[in-house]
């Protein structure tokens, strides 16, 4: 039995050694960082152990509007992309002619780069001297007055970070979306069908149930994605976020470690460690929620 | 209430290229039977037989290339399943996994509209009523995963009981058991047809489950009825070969054989007298139980063993002329007291024995001298 216990630990150690250099320790370390007060990388030194990074971050107005654009950008985006991608799927599903053409349209986004359809993104949105982008014509065309949607009022910057990040993360959930409703068993709509049962009384009872999880699983991944949005911020307004006033919580944890004002560890892991938090928290109210609608067979 | 499929064809179109393609395949073709009011009717083929997609016709969720599908004198070919009235169970009995027996069972009552919507307390009894009929009363909290396949199978039923249907089709109702439920299932089914007096179409693959319980079967070969008609007459007459060969255990015994001058040859051996038939070659059949151990026998077979079942012995033997790799018969345990040596001989019950047409294997019918 001993011999054996031990075997077993041999099996697993490569694998815990190397989570535990290249994930605990750092998560660790990151923790610790948090409350080492005026710690300096240069000379590894600090003057005390403390709070007070928490509370410099937290009244850190810079923080605090990262903290705001964050919210925004996932309660808008988590139900809106999702609700999209079930809206679409469902669609992709009941049609038989071009499905697949359909399928591969809606998943490119999937495969294109960030930065370059974010470059896209600005051409199509800004507004210059010279020129209004091709957004600004069409509002023009409607009767309405150009904005400018990348230098212009918060309101404009953040439809267009929305838009940008919806229309990002939509294909992967399309994918497993349309996977999962493809896996129900159509022999439930027939027995449905049988039974006199209305689409949407199908859908709401069967469908939805039936594809839970999957559900489930891109509302929490969708979730987590959001609050570390910021590749997608820096492809629309550049890297100088705070000055944009478009800044996200990586982001700011970004600046806070490289940028000009960077080389402050401790700020940078205090705000990680505020993150991780709030991440946490939110999923631990998705589970407690999914226990209930969420259906594992 | 009486159901009448006229005519029925079904047709899907051919999924081949080039040549093939334009071919379509025929599932069943040209079905034209009346099935009379609250009889238990089993339909039976091998698969691929169209028998399923017979039922799915009848129940709507197919509808037919030709042909009229009449419930009484009601023509529903045009009605989408729902406004037929049909209950069905499917083969893997379909229940909702996410809903536990209760709501599986209430599911059906929630999508009546209109004048026929029930109150809640009616709801509620109908419930229990069609539970208790199927004796699930204590499992309705239950989730389907947490039920055995047989208590699956009566949610199931309950579940195509509670709108009180005018017809129950049953999917392969008894494949997904264990011999031992089956056998107590499909009593069961028999139980609840006699109690409801439901028309009820049951298809299946395995013979003895549609003798044993249907009042009548319909057997059936690539989209074509071979045969209707109670089990036993069936398997008393049998029409052609194919049905023949497909109902009995053991199967029935084949064996070339020959008609000529008035008596019926199988090998050189002349086995029976015969009258009215013309001389040509013929497939035998004799059913296991139409052979008799008979010391001066007609028929002369290289004995392999005796089988003892308890009840009765199963003589395995072989013959020349015989179709199969071994002849199977049936004996009472004392007739075969006296075996010994390398062969046995058989005389041979006249109403146990077949003749077919060699090309055609349609029945030759023949009376013995």
């Amino acid at each position: 039995m001993e011999k054996q216990n031990l075997k077993g630990w041999l099996y697993l150690l490569p694998a815990l050694l190397f989570l535990g250099i290249f994930m605990i320790y750092p998560l660790v370390d990151v923790f610790v960082y948090s409350f080492e007060e005026g710690y300096n990388s240069a000379s590894q030194t600090f003057y005390g152990i403390g709070g007070y990074n928490y509370s410099y971050v937290l009244h850190d107005a810079y923080f605090l509007q990262a903290l705001k654009n964050t919210f925004i950008l996932v309660v808008i985006t988590v139900p809106l992309s999702t609700g999209l991608a079930l809206l679409i799927s469902v669609a992709l599903s009941s049609v038989k002619p071009l499905r697949e053409l359909f399928q591969t349209v809606y998943f490119l986004p999937y495969v294109t780069n960030t930065l370059a359809v974010g470059l896209v993104f600005m051409i199509l949105f800004k507004k210059t001297p010279y020129s209004d982008g091709l957004i600004n014509l069409l509002i023009n065309c409607f009767g309405g007055s150009s904005v400018d949607f990348i230098d212009g009022p918060y309101w404009a910057k953040m439809f267009v970070l929305c838009f940008y990040t919806v229309w990002v993360v939509m294909p992967f959930k399309i994918l497993i979306l349309t996977s999962a409703l493809a896996g129900v068993n159509p022999v439930y709509y027939n027995a449905a069908r049988v039974d006199g049962t209305g689409r949407v009384r199908m859908f709401f009872k069967i469908t939805l149930p039936m594809i839970s999880p999957m559900l489930f699983y891109l509302v929490i991944t969708g979730f987590i994605g959001a609050f570390k949005a910021y590749s997608d911020a820096v492809a629309l307004f550049g890297t100088n976020l705070n000055a944009a006033g478009m800044n996200t919580i990586v982001g700011y944890v970004y600046d806070m470690l490289y940028r000009d004002s960077g080389g402050y560890p401790s700020y940078a892991s205090a705000a990680a460690i505020i993150l991780f938090a709030i991440v946490l928290t939110i999923t631990c109210i998705n589970l407690s929620v999914s226990k209930k609608h969420v259906h594992y067979h | 209430m009486k159901i009448v499929l006229s005519h029925i064809t079904k047709k899907f179109p051919g999924r081949g290229r080039g040549a093939k393609k334009k071919e379509d395949v025929i599932a069943v073709n040209n079905f034209d039977f009346e099935i009379p009011d609250g009889k238990l009717v089993g339909l039976l083929g091998p698969s691929g037989c169209g028998k399923s997609t017979t039922l799915n016709l009848i129940c709507g969720l197919q509808k037919p290339t030709e042909g009229r599908i009449l419930f009484d004198e009601e023509d529903v070919t045009e009605l989408t399943p729902q406004k037929r009235g049909v209950g069905m169970v499917f083969q893997n009995y379909a229940l909702y996994p996410h809903l536990n027996v209760e709501q599986n069972i209430r599911f059906p009552l929630e999508n009546l509209k209109g004048p026929d919507r029930l109150s809640k307390e009616q709801m509620r009894a109908r419930v229990k009523e069609a539970a208790g009929l199927v004796q699930i009363d204590g499992l309705l909290d239950r989730k389907p995963a947490e039920l055995s396949g047989g208590q699956q199978q009566r949610v199931a039923i309950a579940r195509a009981l509670v709108k009180l249907p005018r017809v129950l089709l049953l999917d392969e109702p008894l494949s997904n058991l264990d011999a031992r439920l089956r056998l107590q299932t499909r009593e069961e089914i028999r139980r609840i047809q006699k109690k409801t007096a439901i028309t009820t179409i049951f298809v299946t693959h395995d013979q003895d489950e549609a003798m044993s319980i249907s009042d009548l079967i319909v057997v059936m070969k690539e989209g074509v009825v071979q045969q209707i008609g109670k089990p036993q007459e069936v398997y008393d007459n049998p029409s052609n070969l194919f049905v023949a060969k497909f109902l009995g255990t053991p199967p029935i015994n084949l064996f070339d054989g020959k008609v000529q001058d008035g008596a019926l040859f199988i090998g050189e051996e002349k086995v029976l007298d015969l009258k009215n038939v013309s001389d040509q070659p013929v497939h035998v059949g004799i059913r296991p139980e139409g052979f008799v151990p008979a010391e001066s026998g007609p028929l002369t077979c290289n004995l392999s063993r005796p089988e003892v079942m308890g009840r009765d012995v199963s003589i395995v033997s072989t013959h020349p002329a015989s179709q199969n790799p071994v002849i199977r018969s049936i004996v009472d345990a004392e007739s075969c007291d006296h075996l010994s040596g390398s062969t046995v001989r058989f005389s041979l019950h006249p109403r146990k024995v077949f003749l077919f047409a060699k090309d055609s294997e349609t029945r030759i019918p023949f009376e013995t001298t």
